[in-house]
């Protein structure tokens, strides 16, 4: 039996020529504690984690970096919450200074009712961060077409959602994610939306190279063990895509042979079927 | 008088005594500093003395997606 750790790329997503060990990333938000928060990243095996910068609350400073440290992952820091790129900017510097990475998960949202990206603002936002020297990797809608904006001004990967952040409600159009798919020449992540493990399989599945999750995982009644899931759905996905899936068809077809098939009819002009 | 953190004081310390006030040392980890926008690398922060008007950002890490 072929080992599973020989098959290629099962394990390891590349961005910006930095290998990750797991094509799960974790967002830290809504987790009710920093323990279910740490068993929860044990429990997904991910490499990297985002994290938010809020102005400092001296009262409720945790020990959020000192938990991130101990479970050895990296710091993605995020620009949530931001509504113009004048302002995400800003939070992708102070964050550069803070976790002192070049990396950074460009959110721009457009309103707080549906926190879906201001494409204008977004692009914008990154353009200036790519000249900056950041590795960009933007919270981006399911368009096509912007995913390859962003791409050709130089995001080292593009993250588009399933559905709204939050939402649960998977991945609401599949045939735009397959489209970016298709065109990218950065690695895609599906980032927001994810509600479930089947969620983050499809993602895989639909060609999708990493899948970033928080809240399915932070909210769920068990937030380590739907990491477990969903750490296991992307592997699932991954090995699925890598087999070759059957061609979908609109008839049936059979997979065992007519050949040698009995023969029960009791005389010439008997049909076989029950009399009603 | 300075901006801090979008909270108005009457007077104007330098930024070094601003982060004795909340607990931070100039080595605190996973925190950042801006005055006027523009980030202020840690390496200036014991040297930086604000002026009146300033608007002082000072960050760090909590949780969040």
């Amino acid at each position: 039996m072929p080992s599973r750790e020989a098959e290629p790329g099962v394990d390891g997503l590349e961005i910006a020529g930095r290998r990750l060990s797991s094509r799960l990333l974790l967002g830290t938000g809504g987790f009710a504690s920093l323990e279910l928060l740490a068993a929860a990243i044990e429990a997904s095996g991910t490499a990297i984690v985002t994290v938010a910068l809020r102005r400092i609350d001296p009262a409720a400073r945790g020990s959020l970096v000192d938990v991130l440290d101990a479970a050895g992952v990296d710091v993605l820091p995020n620009t949530a919450g931001c509504h113009t790129a004048r302002d995400a900017v800003l939070t992708a510097r102070l964050a550069r200074e803070a976790f002192t990475t070049d990396w950074v998960k460009l959110e721009v949202i457009g309103d707080d009712r549906t926190l879906l990206p201001d494409a204008v603002e977004l692009l914008a936002a990154a353009e200036e961060l790519v000249d900056d020297g950041f590795v960009v990797l933007p919270y981006t809608n399911d368009d096509p077409i912007l995913a390859r904006r962003l791409e050709d001004v130089g995001c080292a990967a593009v993250m588009p959602l399933g559905s709204p952040i939050g939402s649960g409600m998977g991945i609401c159009n599949p045939y735009n994610i397959s489209l970016i798919v298709d065109r990218a020449g950065v690695p895609v992540i599906l980032d927001a939306g994810i509600g479930t493990a089947s969620d983050a399989a499809l993602a895989i599945e639909l060609g999708c190279d990493g899948v970033l999750c928080a809240s399915a995982i932070s909210r769920a009644r068990d937030p380590a063990a739907m990491a477990r899931a969903i750490a296991l759905a992307v592997e699932a996905g991954w090995l699925a895509r890598t087999a070759g899936r059957i061609e979908r068809r609109t008839h049936a077809i059979a997979s065992t042979t007519d050949a040698g098939r009995v023969d029960a009819l009791r005389s010439p002009t008997d049909a076989g079927r029950v009399e009603v | 008088m300075i901006v801090l953190n979008g909270a108005r004081r009457a007077d104007t310390p330098s930024l070094a005594v601003l982060l004795d006030e909340l607990g931070l040392g100039l080595a605190a980890r996973g925190v950042a500093v801006a005055v006027d926008g523009e980030v202020v690398p840690r390496s200036e922060w014991a040297g930086l003395t604000l002026s009146d008007g300033s608007r002082v950002e000072v960050v760090d890490a909590i949780q969040g997606g």
